[in-house]
């Protein structure tokens, strides 16, 4: 009897140790991961391009689903063209803003929260480091890149690009 | 005195031993190039060593390498870093075959350009054959990349936990570290080559002629078992970077891939990225079936 009573002691002893240590451990390394994150460099905007309001401050917006003809005709909408245009991502009010399907604004360095509300996996992964390039420590802190960075988000199929030249044919001079 | 002189002209034994030991010694010496110096000849196994002696050693190679290059050098013999396994991580859905990784990786490490020696080698597969060694190319040469219906599959050394390259050395050159990096002391290198037969993945290259590295593109920061200057007649090989990642940097190959492709982190770590892509991933190695368990994951 004593012994189980003794063993009962001890077993309630664990169990009231973990429970009161348990979330402080938790909760700290989870604030020392996010201390190690996250460092993004400014959104990639096309030069002299932001801020939007420089432009549109004064300018009355015309919420008619168009082909732009007069100003922003180099981007060729290439991102779900046939259901969405301008204003779907774009703020109407404040045209330094992006707004989210809710209507909930957000800056432009935050833009991955927009592009994860379709491509909801992707975001995930790219928060995880799987998706998306991170530089810096292994071990520390880290440099991440937005989406924009990669994709350019109103075309973002990756462009193919120019190989780095073929390794020496190893039997060169020997043939 | 005829008899006489015959025995004055005739070399004793021990003399005519003597002085071909000490031929036979100098034209070794004189046959390793005329910048191996006595110590260095004399050099012991680097793992073997004590602290003293191993600082002795990297003065002696910093000063030689600054002065053949014109530039600081710094040779690190920075142990692994406790409780650290390395694990690599290659998105195989992801990786264009750009070769960005292979010239970065020629760059950092200090690979000689000519002879050209690459430690990374991309290779080209088509989709309908998947990944099939046998019918890939490392020469593919394309306008652009990557090629319609092609994926791309860069292998390097893959860090096996069970090496068969290590276990061919006859002199103990080359071992796995603690963190899983398997490494080649240079100077104890014998340059048999034996090496290079038993690696399953080609990924050990040998130095057939003094490795040229032009003096403004060499990388002054190295590590003993890493990118510091070879010689001719040595094998050398991938270390994930040695000199970057025991401080806490990623790979070169890592900092430069523009797809992010690549990944790299503590096996160790329950939280780092390759420990995530290892449980939600799915991944494979090269060659399972060698049981060489490689550190090298492809995933996608």
């Amino acid at each position: 009897m004593t012994t189980n009573r003794k063993h009962g002691l001890s077993i309630l002893i664990i169990f009231f140790v973990i429970i009161v240590t348990t979330p402080s451990w938790i909760s700290g390394q989870e604030s020392a991961k996010e201390s190690q994150l996250i460092q993004v460099p400014p959104p990639p905007f096309s030069e002299d391009i932001f801020p939007c309001t420089e432009c549109h401050g004064d300018m009355e917006p015309n919420p008619e689903r168009r082909i732009l003809e007069e100003m922003h005709d180099d981007i060729i909408l290439k991102h779900d063209e046939k259901n969405r245009w301008c204003l779907d991502c774009h703020d109407k009010k404040n045209r330094d803003k992006l707004h989210l399907a809710n209507g909930k604004l957000i800056d432009f360095t935050e833009s991955y929260k927009l592009c994860g509300q379709c491509h909801g996996p992707k975001l995930r992964e790219w928060k995880n480091g799987v998706h998306g390039k991170r530089t810096g420590y292994w071990n520390g802190k880290k440099k991440y890149l937005l989406c924009a960075h990669c994709h350019n988000p109103h075309s973002p199929k990756y462009k193919k690009m120019k190989p780095e030249p073929a390794p020496a044919d190893p039997m060169k001079g020997r043939k | 005195m005829e008899g006489k002189k015959t025995i004055e002209k005739k070399e004793s034994r021990r003399t005519f031993l003597k002085k071909s030991a000490l031929a036979s010694t100098f034209a070794t010496l004189a046959a390793c190039g005329s910048d191996t110096s006595w110590e260095e000849f004399f050099q012991k196994n680097f793992r073997t060593l004590d602290d003293d002696d191993k600082k002795k050693i990297i003065e002696r190679l910093e000063n030689k390498y600054t002065e053949k290059y014109g530039k600081k050098f710094s040779v690190s013999s920075k142990d692994p870093i406790d409780e650290t396994l390395f694990g690599y991580g290659l998105d195989i859905s992801r990786c264009i075959g750009c070769r960005k990784c292979v010239y970065a990786c020629a760059e950092e490490n200090n690979q000689s350009r000519d002879p050209q020696i690459h430690w990374i080698t991309v290779l080209e597969m088509a989709k309908d054959k998947g990944v099939d060694l046998f019918h890939s190319h490392a020469d593919y040469d394309r306008e652009l990349v990557p090629e319609d219906d092609h994926f791309y599959f860069p292998v390097a050394c893959q860090q096996c936990e069970n090496p068969p390259c290590t276990k061919v050395c006859p002199v103990g050159a080359t071992w796995k570290e603690k963190d899983g990096i398997v490494v080649v002391d240079y100077n104890w290198c014998i340059g048999c080559r034996f090496c290079m037969a038993a690696c399953p993945y080609g990924a050990r290259h040998f130095n057939w002629a003094e490795p040229d590295v032009p003096k403004d593109e060499i990388n002054p920061v190295t590590h003993y078992y890493g990118n510091r200057p070879r010689m001719k007649g040595v094998v050398e090989k991938c270390t994930f970077c040695i000199q970057r990642v025991r401080e806490g940097l990623y790979p070169s190959c890592v900092e430069i891939c523009p797809v992010g492709a690549r990944k790299f982190g503590n096996l160790l770590d329950p939280d780092s990225e390759i420990r995530y892509i290892l449980k939600h991933k799915r991944v494979l190695v090269l060659k399972e079936e060698l049981n060489t368990q490689p550190k090298f994951y492809y995933f996608y």
